[in-house]
C-alpha cells in the first residue's frame, strides 16, 4: 500500500477528515438511527398489543 | 458421630467430581488431546525454523491451555445442573462457596494439572531450554487454577444457555488475559535475563486473588441462574 | 424545594424526564461539536513532530475517555441494579452498553489512524490500545450475555454481575498489558513538548464535552425504548399519547 502512504503524506487533511472524523460522525449517525429504529418498532409493537387487548375486550373474552 | 469440617466437605464434594469424571474419561481425554493437537498446529503452520519456534513457545502453549480450559469449563456446572444436584447443593445448608471451590479444584485437577504435566513435553517440540521449561510449568501451575476459577464465575452466568462454550468462552478469555500476559512474560524474562520472580510473584498474587474472590461470586452467579 | 430524587427512580417518572431532556443534549452535543471541530481544525496550529495528523486525538482521546468511564458507569448502575433490585438501574447498564462500544470502536478505529502516519502501521500494540480492545471485547460480552438469557431478570442480574467483574479487571488488565508493553517494546503515542497549545486544549476539552452529551443524550433516548418495551403491559404506558396516536 505504498501509495496510499504517498496520498496520505500529501493530503493529511483529507485523511484525516476522512479516515477519522468522516468514520465517526457515520458510526453517530448509525447509532442514532439505531436508537430511532428501535423506539419505532417498539412502539408499533406496544400499539399491536394494545389493540389486541382492546379487541379481545371487546368481543368479551378478556 | 464426627461433626463434619469445612474440609470434609471440600474433600467430599472433589472425591464426588473427580469419580464422575472418571467416569467420563472420553471429555477428560478429548480435551487433553486438544491441547495437544493444538500446540503442534503452530510449527505446521509457521515452520520448522527453531529460533522461531522457541520464541513462540511460551506463547503457543499459553494459548491453548487457555483455549483447553474454555473447552471443558462447560462441563463444570452442566451436569449436575441437569440431574437437579445443584439445586440440592444450593438448598443445602452447607456454603454453596464452598462447594464452588471444591468443584473448581475438582475440575483443575482434571484439565489443568494435566495440562502442566504435558507441558513439558510439548516444549521439547519446540526446543525450550530447560530453564525456560521451569518457568513455563510453574507459571502454568500458578494459572491454570486461576483459570479454572474465573472460568467458573462464566460458566455458572452461562448455565443452560443456548449459546453455550462460545458465549462462555467469549466472556471468560478477556478476564484471562493478565494471566496469559505474566506466565508468557515469565518465560521471556528467562531469555532476557530479566526478574522472573516478579512474573511469578504477580500470577501467584492472581491466584491468592481468586481463591479469596471467585467461589463467593461463583455462588452469585448459581444463585442468579437458578432463580 | 427539595428534589424528590427517588421519585425519578421510578420508570414512569423517568420516561417523561428523560423525554425532556432529551433535546438539550442533543442540540448542546452538537453545537459544541461544531464548535471543537471548528477550534481543532482552523484555530488550533501544526504539530511540530507530528504535522497534521495529530488533529485525530480530538476525537480519539474523547472517545477513549468516554468509553472507559461509560463502562465503570454501566458497571455502577449494574451494581445498583443488583443490590437495590431497582429495575431502572438495570435498564440503564442496558442502555449504556452499546454506546460504551461504540465509543470504543472509534477510539480504537482511530488510533490506529493515527498509528498509521506515526509508526508506519495500522495497528500497535501499545498499551492504551490493547486494554481498549480488551474493553471492547468486555463490552461485547456485557451485551451478548443480556442478549443470550430469555428471562429479562435472569438477564438483567447476570450481565449485571458479569460487568463488576469485568470492571474489577480493567484495572488489573490495564497494568498488565502496559508491563507486557514495555517488555516488548515500549512505543507509546506521545506529543512534542510538554504541553498542549492552548488551541489544543481548547478543541480537546470542547469535543470531551461534545461527545459526554451525545452520549448522555443517546443513552437516555435508548433507555426511553427499554422501558418501553418492558413496561408494556402497564396502564401508563396505555395512557400515553405515543402509544395511543
Amino acid at each position: 500500500m505504498i501509495s496510499l502512504d504517498i496520498w496520505m503524506r500529501e493530503n493529511p487533511l483529507t485523511y484525516v477528515w476522512f479516515g477519522s472524523y468522516a468514520v465517526a460522525l457515520l458510526i453517530f449517525a448509525i447509532e442514532i438511527a439505531m436508537v430511532k429504529h428501535k423506539r419505532k418498532i417498539t412502539l408499533q409493537q406496544v400499539r399491536l398489543m394494545r389493540n389486541a387487548g382492546d379487541d379481545a375486550r371487546d368481543e368479551g373474552i378478556a | 458421630m464426627k461433626k463434619s469440617t469445612m474440609l470434609d466437605l471440600l474433600v467430599l464434594v472433589i472425591r464426588r467430581d473427580l469419580v464422575l469424571a472418571m467416569r467420563r474419561r472420553a471429555d477428560v481425554l478429548a480435551t487433553l488431546i486438544f491441547f495437544v493437537m493444538v500446540v503442534s498446529l503452530f510449527p505446521l503452520g509457521v515452520g520448522p525454523e527453531l529460533d522461531m519456534l522457541r520464541k513462540m513457545a511460551a506463547g503457543v502453549l499459553w494459548v491453548a491451555a487457555l483455549l483447553a480450559s474454555m473447552l471443558s469449563l462447560g462441563r463444570l456446572f452442566s451436569a449436575d445442573y441437569l440431574d437437579g444436584t445443584l439445586e440440592q447443593m444450593m438448598l443445602a445448608p452447607q456454603s454453596l462457596s464452598m462447594l464452588v471451590l471444591g468443584k473448581m479444584t475438582a475440575h483443575w485437577m482434571v484439565s489443568g494439572l494435566p495440562l502442566v504435566l504435558l507441558a513439558p513435553v510439548l516444549g521439547l517440540q519446540f526446543d525450550m531450554s530447560a530453564r525456560a521449561l521451569g518457568v513455563l510449568i510453574v507459571g502454568l501451575l500458578l494459572g491454570t487454577p486461576i483459570l479454572s476459577m474465573v472460568g467458573a464465575i462464566g460458566a455458572a452466568l452461562t448455565l443452560g444457555l443456548r449459546g453455550g462454550g462460545v458465549l462462555l468462552s467469549l466472556l471468560v478469555l478477556p478476564l484471562c488475559i493478565p494471566v496469559l500476559i505474566f506466565g508468557t512474560g515469565a518465560v521471556e524474562a528467562v531469555s532476557s535475563g530479566l526478574s522472573v520472580a516478579s512474573h511469578l510473584s504477580l500470577l501467584g498474587a492472581l491466584l491468592v486473588l481468586a481463591l479469596v474472590f471467585t467461589p463467593w461470586v461463583t455462588a452469585q452467579a448459581l444463585r442468579i441462574s437458578m432463580e | 424545594m427539595a428534589i424528590n430524587w427517588f421519585k425519578y427512580s421510578a420508570p414512569t417518572t423517568f420516561y417523561g424526564l428523560a423525554g425532556k431532556m432529551i433535546p438539550w443534549f442533543a442540540f448542546s452535543a452538537a453545537i459544541l461539536f461544531a464548535i471543537g471541530l471548528y477550534i481543532g481544525f482552523f484555530v488550533a496550529p501544526t504539530d511540530a513532530q507530528q504535522g497534521e495528523f495529530y488533529r485525530i486525538m480530538f476525537i480519539h482521546v474523547p472517545a477513549s475517555i468516554l468509553s472507559m468511564f461509560l463502562y465503570l458507569i454501566m458497571a455502577g448502575y449494574a451494581a445498583l441494579g443488583l443490590i437495590f433490585n431497582t429495575r431502572l438501574s438495570a435498564m440503564m447498564a442496558t442502555a449504556i452498553a452499546p454506546t460504551g462500544a461504540l465509543f470504543a470502536l472509534i477510539s480504537l478505529w482511530t488510533g490506529a489512524l493515527w498509528g498509521k502516519p506515526m509508526w508506519g502501521t495500522w495497528w500497535l500494540w501499545d498499551a492504551r490500545l490493547t486494554s481498549e480492545l480488551i474493553l471492547l471485547f468486555l463490552y461485547l460480552g456485557f451485551i451478548a450475555l443480556h442478549a443470550s438469557i430469555d428471562d429479562p431478570r435472569r438477564a438483567d442480574r447476570a450481565a449485571a454481575l458479569l460487568a463488576i467483574v469485568g470492571s474489577v479487571n480493567v484495572p488489573i488488565i490495564y497494568f498488565s498489558v502496559k508491563w507486557w508493553n514495555t517488555l516488548h517494546q515500549g512505543s507509546t503515542i506521545k506529543f512534542s513538548g510538554t504541553t498542549m497549545h492552548i488551541a489544543m486544549q481548547q478543541a480537546m476539552f470542547t469535543m470531551l464535552a461534545a461527545c459526554w452529551l451525545y452520549a448522555i443524550a443517546v443513552v437516555l433516548a435508548r433507555v426511553r425504548s427499554i422501558i418501553l418495551e418492558r413496561e408494556r403491559n402497564t396502564t401508563w404506558i396505555a395512557d400515553l399519547p405515543e402509544v395511543k396516536q
